[in-house]
């Protein structure tokens, strides 16, 4: 069978979910390989191998770490050239984008982003426009790249043999340009991050300020999930812009997005409109975030929310 | 200090965005052309840059005839000069050609710096950036949330999931900034009167020196196959609140396993 290679992705040896449903998806194209890269690469083979990869390039060095995004795409090129895979499947992710971009760019091979669904003949299926299109297409030059939306698969352990082989990495001049001198975590809660969550819940301007965001935390805390937010309640500085979703801000397709306070501007659908269930509080029954809704209800969200959270925790 | 800014022309958010059936591209003549947002935080950026440094401020743009309006408005904003590369054969390059084109004239044209919108709002792949620093060898400054430049050194603030990086590069370096690092000028009427006898050269493919065969529709590395409008989202249930709102969200998501 083929070999599709799977960009891991992983923060100190601890595999994304991103990750997993790549190799679920990769097992339904050929025989996925994972590709993983920095410090602590090494200590994912099991969990990589759980997940049904069958061979794992390690490329554990802490140089690689020092610089953003070009030193996987080196990595790739190197073991695309001998290995021809079939596909090379990375998370679309802003890093995995651009290590894609890269990457292509390199091997002169064609370049899809944003993928919902990949078939067994490497067709990739994108939502484009704000999800208002639906658009297959197909890499026509070189190997395959393909970044894949997180959420877009289940992904199903598959345990099985696999063996780890170790690369020893060159950088070329142009991939160590770039050096990172420091790292600042700003995150300090333990919410799963956004682009990856299976439940977001998002507050707008209806939330009123920075302290009306402590509802709309409460609840996605009920449910384990994200916080999300509109460009509105950013540009007032209520939440940071690392959080907003749209067209500007993340894209997100969750199992589950609650949005409350929130309009339905173009924009903002533009972000969140593949969600798989969407549940809407708003007190203006005319709201345009109502057309998308699976679940609305006309109302403030002051009472209505806290209720939510509430029956949320009582039913766990 | 002289420094390019790469602006793109995009159909206007508000539009309804369709794609020709005939070459299933972007159908860019049926809707009105505005300057991608994310852009005018690079021409700001690009602005700030080049008057702290005395420099000069570049625009560079690739796209039909009709894109010279984008270019007026970054020159109204306040940079010196553009280059528009306009060219029929460019007509549906993919980000690949995208980058080969714009690669090949900063690089002939020594750049410091070349700085790009994070993003372009319709095709959004944010890939650009990268390609050009790929191509060109230079260093990928890329996410900015803030720049400094002191000397020969460039330093950002790459915004990530986690908070953001710190990186340090030497110029020449290819930056691309995130909503937000600044707030857009708007161009004054004195800027709109001088963007007039701003020169504006316009390059044809031959002229920046790309092989045609290496861009637009015939060089496409990815093709569409078929496209489709997305099924309309079955209507949903909504209901008032009647104290009870978020008794009855709950039993939605019970029924939905979600809780
Ligand atoms: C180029 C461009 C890019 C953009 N990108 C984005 C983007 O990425 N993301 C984004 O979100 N927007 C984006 N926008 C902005 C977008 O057009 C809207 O302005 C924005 O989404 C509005 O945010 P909102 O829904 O929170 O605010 P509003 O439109 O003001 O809506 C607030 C809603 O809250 C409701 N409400 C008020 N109080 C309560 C209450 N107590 N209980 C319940 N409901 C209440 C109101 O009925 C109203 O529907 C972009 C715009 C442009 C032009």
């Amino acid at each position: 069978m083929a070999e599709i290679l799977v960009l891991a992705d992983h923060s100190g040896g601890e595999v994304k979910k991103v990750t997993l449903e790549l190799l679920t998806l990769a097992r339904s194209l050929g025989e996925p390989s994972a590709v993983v890269v920095g410090a602590g690469a090494g200590s994912t083979v099991d969990a990589l191998a759980e997940y049904g990869a069958r061979r794992v390039y390690v490329a554990e060095d802490a140089e690689l770490d020092r610089h953003p995004v070009a030193p996987a795409a080196e990595v790739l090129v190197q073991l695309v050239g001998p290995h021809s895979p079939a596909a090379v499947l990375i998370a679309s992710t802003a890093d995995g984008k651009e290590i894609a971009a890269r990457l292509a760019v390199r091997i002169d091979s064609g370049l899809i982003t944003d993928a919902v669904q990949v078939d067994a003949d490497l067709t990739a299926t994108q939502s484009i426009f704000g999800g208002s299109v639906i658009v297959k297409s197909r890499v026509t030059r070189g190997t395959p790249v393909i970044t894949v939306r997180p959420n877009s698969t289940a992904p199903e352990a598959a345990a099985g043999p696999c063996e780890r082989e170790d690369l020893s990495i060159s950088l070329s001049d142009g991939a160590s340009r770039a050096v990172i001198t420091n790292r600042v975590e700003e995150k300090h809660d333990a919410r799963p991050e956004l682009a990856e969550a299976a439940v977001v819940v998002s507050g707008g301007r209806g939330v009123g300020g920075a302290d009306g965001f402590k509802v709309i935390e409460a609840l996605a805390d009920a449910l384990g999930g994200a916080v999300g937010a509109s460009r509105a309640a950013t540009d007032a500085g209520w939440y940071p812009h690392q959080y907003q979703v749209g067209q500007t801000g993340k894209t997100v397709s969750p199992q589950l997005y609650v949005a409350a306070g929130i309009s339905g501007a173009i924009q903002h659908r533009a972000g969140m409109q593949t969600s798989k269930n969407i549940v809407v509080i708003n007190k203006d029954p005319e709201a345009p975030i109502f057309e998308v809704a699976d679940f609305g209800v006309v109302g403030d969200l002051f009472s209505v929310v806290p209720q939510l959270t509430e029956e949320v925790v009582k039913r766990k | 200090m002289k420094i390019a800014v790469c602006v793109k022309q995009v159909p206007d958010t508000w539009a309804q965005k369709r794609l020709d059936p005939d070459d299933k591209t972007l159908d860019r003549e049926s809707v009105d052309g505005v300057i991608n947002e994310l852009d005018e935080y690079a021409i700001e950026e690009a602005l700030q840059l080049g008057e702290a440094t005395s420099g000069e401020v570049v625009v560079i743009t690739m796209g039909p005839d009709k894109a010279s309006e984008t270019v007026r408005k970054a020159l109204a904003m306040g940079a010196d000069s553009a280059i528009h590369v306009c060219d029929a054969a460019l007509h549906g390059s993919d980000a690949l050609a995208t980058s080969l084109v714009l690669a090949k004239v900063i690089g002939d044209r020594g750049f410091d710096l070349a700085i790009f919108g994070s993003e372009s709002t319709d095709a959004r792949m944010s890939v650009i950036p990268a390609m050009v620093a790929e191509r060109l060898g230079q260093a990928q400054l890329t996410f900015a949330g803030k720049v400094d430049v002191e000397g020969s050194t460039v330093k950002i603030r790459r915004i990530a999931e986690h908070g953001y990086d710190e990186v340090t590069a030497s110029l020449p370096a290819v930056i691309s900034v995130v909503e937000k690092i600044n707030e857009p000028r708007y161009p004054s009427f004195k800027g709109i009167m001088a963007a007039k006898k701003k020169p504006v050269e316009r390059l044809t493919l031959a002229e920046v020196g790309v092989p045609a065969d290496q861009v637009g529709l015939a060089a496409v590395a990815s093709a569409v196959e078929s496209f489709e409008s997305a099924p309309p989202r079955a209507a949903g249930t909504v209901v008032t609140d009647e104290g009870d709102g978020g008794v009855k969200i709950a039993e939605y998501l019970s029924s939905q396993k979600f809780i």
